[in-house]
């Protein structure tokens, strides 16, 4: 964990809609070494997409706006980058998985040349060349190559996800930013989509953000873990801590909307009430009204990160005091 | 946390309260367009209902004193070559064009949501001929068809709305008949047939109320155009014809004129264009308050 | 893709014989005698029945269709205008260049102007730009096609002096006549067109593989011109048949605004004086032009949406088709 491959810092994210400024990001801090996965876990509409669409600066500006924050990688700042250089990064340095296959693929242009499309891009090939490097992704995906010439429509969801997961690949990327990339799939498709992403992912050492709500698929396919609530990140640390040690009101009631066999449990514990209306976000710990340990007292004001344990850090008002 | 979560249970049904119909109306008069061209159609729509009170002159009178007069107090959209006031037969014509457009669009409208959703609804080999002779009857444009059927009936209000609404029915019968295809897909519909309902029942009770609101939508887009259609027949000499007022006859017979006296026929074509403009703009609010996803 | 075109082929002909019955039969049921306009009002009753056995019109109605199909399609013979005695097609010889030529250039700045605008507004979409374009649009939609003709005569030959006010030959250069009719027949398809295409654009802006091709590190341009604009084209295109047929219509009013002598004209002028071989001859000849342009149409549509290809395509694909393919990929 030495050398961060790469490093955000303080980054805010904004959308305005009709006058109406949201915070969609708030402040956040991460960091990720070659070779690793950070699972980005939160609810619906926390702001995990919104993060790694800001990282290859591919947000809808407007209405959405970085207002400010360092995002860097391999030490230079993707967000001072020229558009033209930044260009050179997308789609080659790294790539995005999208949650939704059945849209995420253009319906007009046959899959190969979808694929060879970034492979021309960003490589000096001919297009024969690059029509073997695509054949190849296609191939290691498992899709036969006879059906380079196929439509999207042609395809069923879970090989919809395997052409996109080719496509992200086929540039042998440093880092991948995976958006909920099985949610849209069957289970059992699920698994093998998660097992060939992995196996791809040791084979050519790549980085992963691996943005999910499902915390099975953390604990399979993550090294470290990031909490995000309400555009915060509320507990990060390896994923061995995270689970073994969840100190977050959030995360604990994450692990307690989960059904567990090899406990004694009694009944599952939802956390209560609805995420917060993003247009209106508490003062203080957003997490407040729904936290079932908050008194009032400590939590109107803005929580800091505390590192509870080594590698471990909670923005709760519960550890604001010396730590464990 | 008790509070936080009864507080979300209590404002949930609260929403629901607010109609679908409430949301649209709150949308449409927010558009500004939608809201100018309202305002500018009642004021029109008056202006015609209202021409024996407003109008200065009787349409027909001739004021052999007047011939030709340009806009002045007295005529204040001037006279025409016989000395007609054009600000009156302007009124009055706008009675006759007001009343095509809103006839052919709700004859079209009936008519479509009657057979589209029969055809829709039936399905099957019937649907399959009924989309099929929708699909000559399409391939003849409609201007012509207009034009052959108001040359074969002659001229007059309803053999006008005859072949306009002619030429524009196979439109409205295929629309609604996507509609209540969609519609037969619902599950609604699955519960009504397990209670035992008849057909025609289902038909009329529970698609057609579905189906209508979309299609007062497209039809409000189509008056226009049909007023202008109209507008058209008159002009060359088929449909309302003189010595009735009505703005596209107006046109044609100021066309003599155009050199000396171009008033003659840009008064009534302005009043046919402030109209088409002004049910245009309605229709367009009218369409981005049903559906707030087409807009921007 | 040739099952396809050939299944249209044959459907473009079921069209043009339901056109031709449709049409005999409407005129059919009209009122008044073409014998008697023929003749005028001094013309004995005997003379009149002559002519009426003459021109075949004591016929049954099924006798006189199947005479009328048989020779239009056959034969290719309108007959002759019972007023002037002269054989329709010969009149079309003349005509008929006139009003394609005036068609066929009111679509292509339809298309060609109509929709770059639309998808420009769209990419530029809430500036002033944008807005001018949605404003003019709506106002162009507005304007009936014969009121917009007459403006134009108004301001460019009565008051400007550039632009012949009607006619196909005079004084003015040959091309200056043309003017005027293809922008009065063309500017509210063309508004249309943009309004249509801005709507379809912004909605595939928004799309998830335009957001895809981004993240490909695409350039923009080719995000727009290769992902973004295939997409947004066909919903457009989808309509455009409808749209263009609109402009078949439209010509006869504008031939008659300008005295553009067409088919159109010679229409109008058949019913004026209920000369039934005209009147047929035109609105059959109008509605093959408006056929075939949406034949073409759906061609486009065909080729552009692959979903739609695929019907038709897909069965020699299943033969090992998509293998050939791809081994001549491989070698090329």
């Amino acid at each position: 964990m030495s050398e961060n491959f790469l490093t955000i810092h303080d980054l805010v994210v904004e959308y305005s809609s009709g006058g109406q400024i949201v915070q969609a990001v708030n402040g956040v801090d991460l960091k990720l070494a070659k070779g690793q996965t950070l699972g980005l876990v939160g609810e619906t509409g926390a702001g995990k997409t919104t993060i790694a669409k800001a990282i290859l600066r591919i947000l809808p500006t407007p209405p959405a706006k970085v207002k400010q924050g360092e995002i860097y990688l391999d030490g230079e700042d993707l967000l001072k980058l020229p558009e033209k250089d930044m260009l050179k990064v997308r789609g080659n340095k790294i790539a995005m998985i999208f949650q939704d296959p059945m849209t995420a693929l253009n319906p007009t242009m046959t899959v190969g040349d979808q694929i060879s499309e970034v492979v021309l891009q960003h490589n000096d090939f001919t297009k024969a060349q690059a029509q073997e490097r695509t054949i190849e992704m296609l191939e290691m995906v498992g899709i036969a190559s006879v059906r380079y010439m196929d439509y999207p429509h042609q395809f069923s969801g879970g090989m919809k996800q395997r052409v996109v997961i080719a496509m992200a690949l086929a540039c042998n990327p440093e880092l991948i930013l995976a958006d909920e990339p099985t949610t849209a799939l069957d289970v059992t498709i699920q698994a093998q989509v998660l097992d060939m992403m992995k196996e791809l992912r040791e084979k050519l050492n790549t980085s992963m953000i691996l943005i999910t709500h499902d915390l099975g698929v953390v604990a399979e396919t993550c090294d470290d873990v990031a909490v995000i609530y309400a555009g915060e990140i509320v507990e990060y640390g390896t994923k061995e801590r995270i689970f073994r040690n969840p100190l977050h009101p959030y995360t604990l009631g994450l692990f307690g909307s989960l059904p567990k066999l090899d406990d004694d449990s009694k009944r599952l514990s939802p956390i209560h009430g609805l995420p917060p209306d993003p247009t209106n976000l508490p003062a203080g710990c957003k997490f407040g009204p729904r936290c079932p340990d908050c008194d009032g007292t400590k939590c109107g004001a803005d929580q800091p990160m505390i590192e509870v344990e080594p590698g471990h850090f909670v923005r709760c008002c519960k550890f604001a005091k010396g730590g464990v | 946390m008790a509070n936080a979560a009864t507080k979300a249970a209590t404002s949930a049904p609260k929403r629901k309260k607010d109609t679908q119909f409430r949301q649209i109306m709150r949308r449409l008069v927010k558009s500004r367009t939608a809201m100018i061209g309202l305002v500018a159609l009642v004021i029109i729509i008056l202006a015609c209902v209202l021409a024996p009170l407003i109008a200065p002159y009787d349409p027909n009178y001739m004021d052999y004193a007047a011939l030709n007069a340009t806009p002045s107090l007295q005529h204040i959209m001037g006279c025409d070559n016989l000395g007609r006031d054009i600000f009156s037969r302007v009124l009055y014509g706008g009675r006759l064009s007001l009343a095509l457009g809103f006839t052919v669009a709700i004859v079209g409208m009936v008519f479509g949501v009657f057979f589209g959703s029969l055809v829709g609804y039936i399905g099957g080999q019937v649907d399959n001929i009924a989309m099929r002779i929708c699909d000559v009857w399409m391939a003849i444009p409609g201007t012509l068809l207009s034009i052959v059927i108001s040359s074969a009936l002659g001229s007059g209000f309803w053999y006008t709305v005859l072949a306009l609404s002619v030429s524009g029915l196979p439109g409205s019968v295929r629309g609604t008949r996507a509609m209540a295809l969609k519609e037969r897909e619902m599950e609604y519909l699955e519960a009504a047939k397990a209670m035992n309902c008849s057909k025609m029942k289902i038909i009329y009770k529970h698609m057609m109320p579905n189906t209508i609101a979309p299609t007062i939508v497209g039809t409000t887009g189509q008056i226009g155009g049909t007023m202008m259609t109209a507008a058209g027949l008159s002009y060359i000499g088929l449909g309302i014809q003189p010595p009735t007022a009505e703005w596209g006859a107006m046109c044609s017979s100021a066309r003599e004129y155009l050199t000396s006296y171009p008033h003659e026929m840009l008064m009534p074509g302005l009043a046919i264009l402030l109209t088409v403009l002004s049910i245009n703009m309605l229709g367009d609010g009218l369409r981005d308050a049903m559906d707030p996803r087409l807009k921007d | 893709m040739w099952r396809y075109i050939v299944k249209r082929l044959l459907w473009l002909i079921v069209i043009m014989l339901c056109v031709a019955v449709v049409i005999f039969t409407i005129l059919w049921f009209v009122p008044g005698d073409p014998a008697q306009i023929i003749l005028g009002s001094g013309a004995t009753n005997e003379d009149i029945q002559r002519l009426r056995e003459q021109l075949g019109l004591n016929e049954p109605y099924l006798v006189q269709l199947a005479t009328f199909l048989s020779d239009t399609f056959l034969h290719l013979d309108f007959g002759e205008s019972y007023v002037y005695g002269v054989p329709v097609i010969q009149e079309f010889a003349a005509r008929l260049p006139r009003t394609l030529g005036l068609g066929l250039i009111s679509m292509a700045l339809n298309i060609v102007i109509g929709i770059p605008l639309g998808v420009n507004a769209a990419i530029h979409r809430n500036t002033i730009w944008d807005q001018g374009v949605l404003v003019l649009a709506m106002v162009f939609i507005s304007v009936p096609q014969f009121y917009l003709g007459l403006l134009m005569v108004v301001l460019f030959s009565v008051n400007l002096g550039w632009l012949p006010p009607f006619g196909i030959s005079g004084d003015y250069p040959a091309w200056t006549y043309w003017v005027m009719p293809v922008l009065a027949n063309s500017l509210s398809g063309l508004a249309m067109n943009a309004r249509q295409t801005r709507s379809a654009a912004l909605e595939t802006i928004r799309a998830d593989f335009v957001t895809t091709a981004r993240a490909k590190g695409l350039p923009e341009r080719t995000v727009i011109y290769k992902h973004m604009l295939p997409n947004a084209l066909i919903p457009v295109i989808n309509s455009l048949g409808m749209q263009l047929s609109m402009v078949v219509g439209g010509t006869v009013v504008i031939e008659n605004v300008f005295s553009f002598p067409g088919i159109g004209q010679y229409l109008l002028t058949g019913v004026n004086s209920r000369d039934y071989p005209v009147i047929r001859g035109s609105v059959m000849i109008l509605a093959l032009f408006s056929a075939v342009i949406t034949l073409l149409v759906d061609l486009v549509y065909a080729f552009l949406d692959p979903r739609i290809k695929a019907q038709y395509v897909n069965y020699a694909a299943k033969k090992g088709g998509p293998k050939e393919k791809k081994g001549g990929k491989k070698n090329g």
